[in-house]
């Protein structure tokens, strides 16, 4: 699977959508392969606060537990509520339905610091 | 497979308890019947012939140590010794009531005071207590008596625990649920403790390290004088996860590598089966340093006499109804009694004996991470047997083997792991069969790689489907639903 | 040595293999100070016969099995059909290993499923566990689940717990700093809850109590803003009493000895735990969960793993993982035998035989119950004189009571605390009348 080349991604396998000063958030395809079915997402609450590295949301599969790292400060303001009944839509639709969370960036010029997508699959290549 | 709510019911069985002796009266009567249950719960009423086959039926879908081989590593699963199980009941010993008199139990106390020093014996350290019934019940006692030691010295500041990357799951867990937070040390390429990493994390905020020896990879770490002297040097303490002890059982005392509170594995180590998941008993010994602050009632002996003692008052309190896991501690004492010195010693033979032996043949078709000689256990790879074969693919066609698969997946720190851990209750016979079915499903993977991933073939069921029992939890009976076998 | 297959010509070929000379090389990897600080214990092996002959003599210096048990406090004297020790024998269940290869451990996961199903069905709960330790730890590890979920730093207990399982509670309440505000009990033995502490993660009370009293639970969970009510009960008691999970209750513990279990000095225990929908996610402890296999045929597996300590390690809802399955199996089998009719049966026969001993005791001069509040199969007297001479005098008459310290905790002084189960006979009762100063 390729990684959209208009999206962001971090060094923790997630993918960042900007939507002007918003940025919506999901793991990449790497991510879920290694996970495996994906069984229960814990989502965070919309309205908190986040920063940069902390956990914003847990992806768990039937042998492992991921953590969704924020990768900037900000405030979550859109969380996918679908994936509480369908979390496999992450297996699914990892890039586009699977998305986790939508969270209003602190400040805009911290998207530009992730990496692009040539960047994360040399990234992927060298682990 | 039938439960026994799928099984035909019948009126109410009678037969087990006689007819009331004393004038009966109307339950409204004696208790208000807003207390009083409306609906009876929905348990069958079955007869004896019917419950007898129900758990017959059940009990073959099982495999355990008395059917082969159960090489899972850090489990010890050796052989259970029958005579344990007829010693366990006794009514001398199963018919005494925890709050009776301490003179009217000095049989049980008896055995639960020399185990004590037994156990203290073969740990090399003065204080034992019986309560923790479990390894991570031991864990969770030594951490809570870390805490306690620290409060005293009024080192409030030493929070963390540093732990290998091998660790196994309790470790953190039961350092967490004491309130610590933990540090993860790296392990070197050699698998054991990096002393680099380990200077680095130590400072005044460590509380002290849990160390599994032999670590989970089955190596013996080789610098554990340096390791535990090194945090006694910063202030810290160390605890030693006893689930390895039979690597060393005989020859080494962890007393004697520098350890603060060592727990034993009674269902592991010492012979007490394993009972599909418990009941265990997870005794712990502890330096100097720590007795004063063990659970009460410690069991003490005053004049000939067996007395519960609570005169600690640094204790920690209680972490078990009462003394622990009594019946289990009577087998322990059995096994211990029947082996003697000498017997400690030609267990941990054994164990290494067999566990390099198959390591020696095994890593001729798989891959070895750690190729050196191993303790009780050693860890294999899945990886590189075959494109899309995966470990867990290798333990299931094992199953169509006759064989229980060893652990797999851990340690995390290497990949596609396979544990193995044979005891030193497995004839070479066993051991041969062994490595032949690995061999086979070895070329399987090249040859007929559908064969691995399709497996279980021939067990009671074949591979379920997990992700469903995860999405959708059905964890009781589905009342109202119709039943399906 | 019994247990170990090899000849010396076994030994020889496998350290042949190895390309060995000696055993002895192969722990060359334990450092020098630590092997020569080795010392044997001076332990000579002893045959299977003398082990035998030396177990049997301990045994037989336990008295406390020749006396008329009436002693309580969580652990009871309970009727065990035959059947329920030879389900436990079968080797296949108590020689398997926790059940991470489901395919070969569907025996152990269906049990363990019953037991659920059966836990949930006696407590009115959604949700039980396969087990936890004994009651205490399992009542600890409510509160612990309570304080994740709600983590306001304190606990109302009730006073009347029995007394074994708040010392446990307050050390692990002490280790998690969490704050443990104690809840008075009223004249009738009930806990007195007017004015519950505001801002606790949870109210615990334990019915019956350590009095041996029935606590009403109706409305409680209304009166307690949000703290999560958790209830201690007696599984037997279970059997005509109502279930706390009709009350709202949130979490569901005990202590299943009853269910099945000798009273072997206290060990092994089965802690009971069961929880509503909501709390899923934060509950301890392994569960069985019913999915089907490749062929679409019904089979059992371990579920919800994620919250375990093997995946979740530092994050895990406890750090549990050997638990109390043969002691579940025993009491799956218990319950098995006896079915919900059974249930009801030794449930009444308890409460008729303790509320029979009771008017009789009620009818000697000089002893009175402190206690008005309805009562199960247990009950507080205050006797004339000094208890613990009576207490003294009984054990030598034949009867096992709990000393009368086991009640001084609660402020109760001159009291024994008596337990009567279905085993107990008339002839028995009357005669324990007779030695504590009644009539024929």
């Amino acid at each position: 699977m390729g990684y959209p080349a208009e999206y962001r991604y971090t060094k923790d396998h997630e993918w960042v959508a900007v939507e002007g000063n918003r940025a919506r958030i999901g793991i990449t395809d790497h991510a879920q392969s290694e996970l495996g079915d994906i069984v229960f997402v814990e989502l965070p609450s919309i309205g908190s606060s986040v920063k940069a590295g902390e956990i914003l949301a847990t992806v768990e599969s039937v042998k492992a537990v991921g953590d969704v790292l924020a990768p900037f400060d900000g405030t979550v303001v859109e969380v996918n509520g679908d994936l509480e009944t369908s979390p496999e839509t992450i297996n699914q639709s990892v890039h586009d339905a699977g998305w986790i969370a939508v969270v209003e960036v602190d400040d805009p010029a911290a998207v530009g610091a992730l990496l692009d997508a040539a960047g994360y699959e040399s990234f992927l290549a060298e682990g | 497979m039938k439960t026994i709510f799928d099984r035909p019911p019948r009126e109410g069985v009678g037969g087990l308890f006689p007819e009331p002796d004393v004038p009966t009266r109307d339950l409204e009567d004696l208790i208000d019947r807003t207390l009083l249950r409306v609906d009876s719960p929905r348990i069958p009423n079955l007869s004896e012939p019917t419950v007898a086959r129900h758990y017959t039926a059940l009990s073959k879908l099982n495999y355990g140590v008395d059917d082969g081989l159960y090489p899972l590593g850090s489990c010890t699963m050796k052989h259970n010794p029958k005579v344990n199980e007829d010693l366990s009941r006794l009514p001398g010993l199963t018919g005494v009531h925890p709050h009776a008199d301490a003179g009217l139990a000095q049989g049980t106390l008896a055995l639960l005071y020399e185990l004590s020093e037994l156990l203290g014996g073969i740990a090399g350290l003065p204080g034992v207590s019986l309560q923790p019934v479990a390894g991570a019940h031991g864990e969770l006692t030594g951490m809570f008596l870390f805490k306690r030691y620290f409060e005293g010295r009024a080192e409030p500041a030493r929070r963390r625990i540093l732990l290998p990357d091998s660790a196994h799951g309790t470790n953190p867990a039961s350092a967490a649920v004491a309130g610590f937070s933990v540090t993860e040390i790296p392990s070197n390429d050699a698998g054991m403790v990096d002393l680099a990493a380990l200077d680095a994390a130590l400072d005044e905020t460590v509380a002290g390290i849990m160390l599994t020896v032999p670590n989970t990879l089955g190596i013996f770490e080789e610098g554990i004088l340096e390791v535990t002297g090194k945090v006694h040097a910063a202030g810290g303490l160390c605890y030693f996860d006893g689930a390895n002890l039979n690597a060393f059982l005989g020859r080494a005392r962890p007393g004697d590598m520098g350890a603060d509170v060592f727990h034993f594995n009674l269902h592991k180590t010492l012979s007490t089966p394993h009972g599909g998941g418990g009941p265990g008993s997870g005794p712990i010994a502890v330096s100097d340093a720590l007795v004063d602050f063990l659970p009460v009632p410690s069991i003490e002996r005053d004049d000939g006499r067996y007395v519960l003692g609570w005169d600690r008052p640094r204790s920690i309190g209680s972490v078990h109804s009462f003394y622990g896991n009594v019946l289990v501690a009577v087998k322990a004492y059995a096994y211990l009694l029947q082996l003697g010195d000498e017997g400690l010693r030609a267990v941990s033979e054994d164990a290494v004996l067999n566990a390099n032996y198959l390591q020696e043949r095994l890593k001729r078709t798989y891959v070895l991470p750690y190729d050196r000689l191993c303790k009780h256990e050693f860890v294999l790879s899945g990886k590189g047997l075959a494109e899309g074969i995966s470990t867990l693919d290798v333990a299931k066609r094992l199953i169509d083997y006759g064989l229980h698969p060893p652990t797999i997946y851990f340690p995390l720190i290497v990949r596609e792991a396979l544990m193995i851990e044979p005891t030193e209750t497995e004839g070479k016979e066993d051991l041969d069969r062994f490595v032949d079915a690995m061999e086979r499903i070895a070329a399987e993977a090249r040859e007929r790689p559908e064969l691995l991933r399709e497996a279980p073939h021939r067990a009671p069921v074949r591979r379920l489907d997990q992700t469903r029992a995860a999405r959708d939890p059905v964890l009781t009976y589905p009342f109202d639903e119709r039943a399906e076998g | 040595m019994r247990y170990l297959p090899h000849s010396a010509a076994d030994r020889r070929e496998m350290l042949a293999a190895i390309g060995l000379s000696s055993v002895d090389e192969l722990f060359a990897d334990i450092p020098r100070a630590v092997s020569e600080a080795f010392r044997l214990l001076g332990l000579s092996p002893r045959s299977e016969q003398e082990v035998v002959a030396e177990l049997t003599g301990l045994a037989a210096r336990n008295r406390a099995p020749e006396k008329i048990c009436f002693a309580g406090g969580g652990i009871y004297d309970h009727y065990v059909p035959s059947l329920v020790g030879h389900v436990l024998s079968r080797s296949e269940f108590y020689t398997a290993y926790t059940p991470y290869q489901p395919e070969v451990s569907q025996g152990t996961l269906t049990a363990m499923f019953e037991f659920q199903t059966l836990v949930c069905e006696l407590t009115g709960m959604d949700a039980a566990n396969a087990s936890l330790y004994d009651g205490a730890t399992a009542l600890a590890e409510a509160v612990l689940m309570a304080e994740r979920v709600r983590s306001r730093g304190r606990v109302a207990v009730a006073r009347s717990l029995f007394a074994n399982v708040r010392r446990v509670l307050d050390t692990y309440c002490w280790a998690s700093g969490i704050e443990v505000v104690e809840v008075p009990h009223l004249p009738s033995g009930r806990c007195d809850l007017s004015d519950v502490p505001e801002d606790v993660s949870a109210v615990v009370l334990q019915s019956p109590n350590a009095f041996g009293v029935i606590e009403s639970l109706e409305g409680v969970k209304d009166r307690i803003g949000d703290a999560l009510l958790v209830v201690s009960v007696h599984p037997i008691s279970l059997g005509v009493l109502a279930p706390p999970g009709e009350f709202g209750t949130d979490a569901v513990v005990g202590e299943g000895q009853p269910l099945g279990l000798p009273m072997s000095f206290g060990g092994p225990l089965l802690g009971l735990f069961a929880t509503r929908k909501e709390h899923l996610r934060q509950m301890p402890g392994r569960v069985s969960g019913r999915t089907v296999d490749a062929e679409g045929k019904t089979g059992y597996t371990m579920a919800a793993q994620t919250r375990e300590q093997h995946i979740r390690r530092e994050r895990a809802t406890s750090n549990i993982c050997t638990n109390s399955a043969l002691c579940a199996l025993a009491a799956t089998a218990y319950v098995a035998s006896v079915g919900a009719d059974g249930l009801r049966r030794v449930a009444e026969l308890n409460v008729e035989k303790a509320h029979y001993l009771a008017d009789r005791i009620a009818g000697i001069d000089g002893f009175d119950f402190p206690f008005s509040g309805p009562f199960f199969n247990e009950f507080v007297v205050r006797v004339p004189g000094d208890a613990n001479d009576l207490h003294r005098e009984l054990l030598e008459a034949g009867y096992l009571v709990e000393s009368p310290d086991s009640l001084r905790v609660y402020g109760v002084e001159n009291g024994l605390r008596v337990a009567v189960t279905e085993r107990r006979t008339r002839k028995e009762l009357d005669r324990l009348v007779e030695a504590l100063g009644g009539s024929r």
